[in-house]
């Protein structure tokens, strides 16, 4: 059953004390002795790990370096091609203006990552801060702190976004700022717990008992065990930053025309569907596939986790 | 009992004030923005801005005006619009009720979908699982928006089945909720597929099975009920996403809604109407929350003496996290936890500090 379920990216089985990643991360490390039952062909993070890491890295190139997957030019625009279906020599086709789809998805790539990453960062930075404040073990501060991110979390993300950009404005670094603000909740409630969960468990009693205490104690074994659950997090959270941003930027929040920013291609090409449904469903896709290979890995990570600490 | 309920109340009536405070604070105390804005063009004139500044109260001090504006919203008034010079609530009310029709049947056939899907895939090993999970995690993953516009390509643009845009009758309403629909159903069939097959390993799954009874019939007559705690325990997640989510997806199908006035105000800078979406958007989250907390406790006797014997023991032991498992006795909290928030990887909040969760006192 155990292992099923696992197998299945649904790591949880009721009754099964060792599983979840908060006991996996809660465990005292001196007793993850136990050795990840190694097939010697599985790779370590299964192959949808792999697969999903795989799809991330070929995203991340396309950020890097996206003259390297394709020599098109995005913004190169011709009339005399405009609208053409997908083709050997445009394979998404081209937009209203005969610039090359799939060449914007590509370059595209850069703006989706950078949201992504810089917003996920913020959130996780928030979050940590906001959780361990709360986790601490202050009652008052714990209060405080854990109603304020009710507070924040009460508000739909979406709309919290964008009430943050009716103060600031559309673009880029606001529209970072927005969707990273509106994903502290979520790592703020997970830090917290978890630290509360590190901080009165076994180890970290005895460790009291041994006379370590105050900052080494906190430095050394609450904090490394509260944070474990944070790539994991961090990993996922990439993904919706991915989506919010795309819808910001298909409301017209995000980077400006003519960049080629999947969301914002979402609402150029959304007028032409008729005639020319490749110009908004291929940077949809380029969405959906990011976001599902961060979620993907970010399991995978997760289950490599528990494995290495059941 | 009691002190749980009146305790989950009080907590929602802090966070509902707490967001109302930052509202207030966001629009009033930055006055001279404000009176810029209302101005527009004439932003030199002194008089004007004098006269703006007496009729919108703004030179009062700022508690007056906080106990002004909060009696205005106990009356319904959110305020007036910077640019269409109209109450708030008007402009809200105008549009609230193509939303809400959105809302509501997006959410009709997301439960629809998601019960029937989790019924047929719980308790199955091997392939057929394996599918459920990979279409559910796909569907998580595709923004509601998109789907939209796939939907119109292939329904409204290439079958004709479907009108193009438009806000008039059940066929303009299809596609959009559809829409809206689908990343909310790979949720909560996640959800009610683990509720399910916990409620399978329980003994009382197996005595019905040693009575002859069909392993869908006891999915469908006993392990659903089991299911639908965890199931209407992210119901709070589901409103809040599904309030997010018709902003965007609105504008796709051009359909009238708070989406339109809100966007337009985003770009306007019309801080009353979007701080007047979010925060009915808020207390509606709030509201739903907390009435599902309380319910949860009305089906689950269970949690009553749980949630009790939790509040005051100090390790709250990831309750946090198990935010939608609150069918799990309170032993198993710690085992559930850290998987939950991991379940809901989109845009979504999660659940406004609930006794269930214990850690909210």
């Amino acid at each position: 059953m155990t292992t099923l379920v696992r197998a299945h990216g649904a790591p949880r089985t009721a009754g099964a004390p060792a599983d979840g990643a908060a006991s996996a991360s809660a465990a005292p490390p001196s007793t993850a002795a136990r050795r990840r039952r190694s097939g010697p062909r599985v790779p370590v993070l299964g192959w949808g790990g792999l697969v999903a890491a795989l799809v991330l890295a070929v995203v991340l190139v396309a950020a890097l370096a996206p003259t390297a997957l394709i020599r098109l030019d995005p913004l190169a625009a011709d009339p005399l091609t405009a609208l053409a279906p997908p083709s050997a020599e445009h394979l998404a086709g081209t937009d209203s203006l005969g610039r090359d789809v799939l060449a914007r998805i590509v370059h595209g790539a850069r703006y989706s990552l950078v949201i992504g990453v810089a917003a996920t960062a913020l959130a996780a930075v928030g979050g940590i801060l906001l959780g361990l404040l709360a986790g601490s073990g202050n009652r008052v501060l714990d209060t405080v702190v854990a109603r304020a991110v009710d507070v924040l979390a009460s508000f739909p993300e979406i709309l919290l976004a964008l009430v943050l950009i009716a103060f600031t404005g559309p673009g880029l670094g606001n529209l970072i700022v927005a969707i990273g603000v509106a994903g502290i909740p979520r790592f703020a409630r997970v830090v917290r717990s978890q630290t509360q969960l590190v901080r009165t468990s076994g180890y970290v009693e005895q460790a009291r008992t041994f006379g370590l205490g105050g900052a080494r104690l906190a430095l050394r074994h609450v904090l490394p065990n509260a944070l474990g659950v944070v790539p994991v997090l961090a990993t996922i959270g990439l993904g919706s930053a991915i989506i919010g941003a795309a819808g910001l930027s298909f409301l017209g929040l995000g980077p400006q025309p003519p960049a080629p920013e999947w969301g914002a291609m979402l609402a150029e090409n959304r007028n032409y569907l008729r005639v020319a449904w490749w110009g908004a469903v291929f940077p949809g896709l380029a969405v959906v596939i990011t976001v599902v290979s961060a979620t993907v890995l970010g399991r995978a990570i997760q289950r490599h986790l528990e494995r290495s600490a059941a | 009992m009691l002190r749980l309920v009146l305790a989950r109340l009080g907590t929602a009536a802090v966070v509902l004030l707490a967001a109302v405070t930052v509202t207030f604070l966001a629009v009033y105390a930055s006055p001279g923005q404000t009176v810029d804005l209302i101005l527009g063009e004439n932003r030199e004139d002194a008089q004007l801005r004098a006269e703006i500044v007496a009729l919108w109260g703004l030179d009062r001090p700022l508690l007056v005006q906080y106990s002004l504006y909060l009696a205005g919203l106990l009356r319904g008034d959110l305020g007036t619009s910077y640019l269409l010079r109209l109450p708030v609530s008007d402009v809200i009310g105008e549009q609230l009720g193509a939303t809400v029709a959105l809302t509501f049947a997006a959410f009709a056939i997301a439960v629809l979908l998601a019960v029937t899907l989790a019924l047929l895939t719980s308790g199955r090993a091997g392939v057929v699982r394996r599918v459920a999970s990979g279409l559910e995690l796909v569907l998580l993953s595709i923004p509601s928006f998109w789907i939209g516009i796939v939907l119109l390509a292939v329904f409204s643009f290439q079958l004709g089945w479907f009108p193009v845009s438009g806000g008039a009758g059940w066929q303009s309403l299809a596609l959009p909720a559809f829409a809206l629909a689908l990343p909310i159903t790979g949720l909560l069939s996640q959800v009610l597929r683990e509720g399910l097959d916990r409620a399978g390993a329980q003994p009382f799954a197996l005595t019905a099975r040693s009575r002859g009874v069909s392993p869908l019939a006891v999915r469908t007559r006993h392990g659903l009920r089991h299911a639908s705690l965890p199931g209407l325990q992210i119901a709070g997640i589901v409103v809040g996403s599904l309030l997010g989510g018709t902003v965007i997806v609105e504008q796709v199908f051009g359909r009238p809604g708070l989406g339109g006035i809100t966007v337009d105000a985003v770009y306007g800078k019309d801080l009353p109407v979007v701080l007047g979406v979010a925060l009915v958007a808020a207390a509606t989250f709030v509201a739903v929350s907390t009435i599902v907390d309380l319910l949860a406790l009305l089906i689950d006797p269970r949690l009553r003496s749980g949630a009790a014997r939790r509040r005051g023991a100090t390790a709250t032991a990831g309750a946090e996290l198990a935010a939608a498992a609150p069918g799990a006795v309170p032993t198993a909290l710690t085992t559930d936890a850290a998987a939950e928030p991991l379940l809901v990887p989109s845009l979504l909040p999660e659940p406004a500090g609930s006794l269930t969760r214990g850690g909210t006192r």
